[in-house]
């Protein structure tokens, strides 16, 4: 098969307007993957199923990420040299900056026809409250419409053109999406023998104060 | 047993009705027969959830034999079953099914929480969507506790359970509540909120524990 860096020069000669990234994997898994930009995904999605050399017929698996906002600290070195010759002066300069949040819906695409995959791919929403919709791939592959349904239920994304787009796993009128890092479940707390982590945290806040020492009077004979 | 009053004949001890019954001759109360009865045919419903109801059916078939103890018959409609085993993980989607189950089934009825996720959430304790134990909706009778507990335990529970029926009154304060006129049989079935049930639990079944928890501790 292909490697993903083939796939992508490919993919840039089919679709020139198209944005096409690589996004290396550092791990010893090496799963390399790319990131489609959500305008040409479908069209990019049936190239891919039916391209002849790559024939990526089965969507195995569609998983979501959350990515939240991000304070990224940057540190920068200037070194100026002494005049008189002492050691180099160096002066540590901290930058912070916010990295925008956003959803990520993750698609592991295999070749049945051909025996060969996955190639992943990736589109991400432009953040994590008002624009989180993003083109379907279940017409194109089948496969994703449940689990589509579950990424929306779970992490919030829209996906337009999605058959039957509702609550997969949560009930219709649940109004949360539990797999976001920035849910708050609710406080059904109950005794724990040993509370630990988080469950010792929300444990405490269940704690009663202590009730003040009752100093007990001895009668006097 | 309260003691009997002086002007009452003297009953008999359970080892003299023993002695009696091995020389053929049969001597019981209406309670007891009554109860030895609904003790022997105590019919499951047909309904499992997750991991346990693996092991309930291993229960029901031919190596464990649930049908030793009267209870081979499940039933799959609540309307004919005396007992609901709730076997597996409760999730709160399957909550207001199953309350519903419940109150569809005939009095007198019995609920045995098969396994740590029907009694407590097991595992899935801490998760956003399990019911932390069927007993916060549904009163429950019988523990069994395992992940997943053998056939054997159910067995165990099913004799236990047996045991309970067979100590029950038919008159009187320590009657059932199905032999009570002033209980109500109809559990209030949650609905689904925003965040989680409505109401998260009956207080007439089931209230948070009081935590004490010495200082220092």
């Amino acid at each position: 098969m292909e490697t993903p860096d083939q796939i992508r020069d490919r993919l840039l000669s089919r679709f020139p307007g198209a944005a096409v990234s690589l996004i290396s994997n550092p791990g010893p898994a090496a799963q390399h993957s790319l990131l489609l930009d959500a305008a040409d995904a479908r069209a990019i999605a049936t190239f891919l199923r039916d391209d002849p050399g790559l024939q990526l017929d089965f969507c195995s698996n569609v998983t979501g990420v959350d990515w939240p906002d991000r304070e990224i600290v940057e540190t920068t070195r200037t070194s100026t040299p002494d005049p008189a010759g002492g050691p180099a002066k160096v002066v540590e300069q901290k930058t912070k900056r916010l990295q925008p949040g956003c959803l990520e819906v993750v698609y592991h695409l295999y070749s049945v026809a051909l025996l060969h995959g996955p190639v992943v791919l990736r589109l991400r929403t432009g953040n994590r409250s008002d624009q989180v919709s993003l083109p379907s791939l279940t017409p194109v592959w089948r496969a994703c419409e449940f689990q589509e349904r579950e990424v929306f239920d779970l992490f919030g994304v829209v996906f337009e053109g999605h058959p039957d787009l509702r609550r997969i796993l949560m009930w219709d009128g649940f109004k949360d999406h539990p797999m976001r890092k920035d849910y708050v479940e609710p406080d059904d707390y109950e005794w724990e023998p040993t509370p630990h982590g988080d469950v010792l945290a929300k444990a405490k806040r269940h704690y009663p104060t202590p009730a003040p020492a009752v100093v007990k009077e001895e009668p006097k004979p | 047993m309260s003691e009997p009053a002086p002007s009452s004949p003297p009953t008999l001890t359970d080892a003299e009705r023993a002695e009696l019954r091995r020389q053929g001759i049969l001597l019981t109360s209406m309670e007891e027969l009554y109860n030895w009865g609904r003790s022997h045919s105590v019919w499951p419903l047909q309904f499992g959830l997750a991991c346990c109801a693996i092991e309930m059916i291993a229960a029901s078939m031919a190596r464990f034999d649930i049908a030793r103890f009267g209870s081979e018959v499940f039933r799959p409609s609540p309307r004919q079953a005396d007992l609901l085993i709730v076997s597996g993980t409760v999730t709160k989607k399957m909550t207001p099914q199953v309350v519903r189950l419940w109150n569809q089934m005939p009095e007198p009825k019995y609920c045995i929480a098969m396994g740590a996720c029907a009694i407590s959430g097991g595992p899935f304790k801490q998760g956003y969507n399990v019911l932390k134990g069927i007993d916060r909706f549904i009163p429950v009778d019988i523990y069994i506790p395992g992940c997943p507990p053998r056939p054997e335990a159910l067995l165990h529970g099913l004799m236990q359970l047996q045991e309970k029926i067979r100590g029950q009154k038919i008159s009187g304060p320590g009657a059932p509540r199905h032999l009570q006129a002033d209980t109500t049989c109809e559990y209030p079935v949650p609905d689904f909120g925003e965040h989680d049930l409505v109401p998260p639990q009956n207080p007439a079944v089931w209230q948070p524990p009081v935590i004490v928890r010495k200082e220092g501790a």
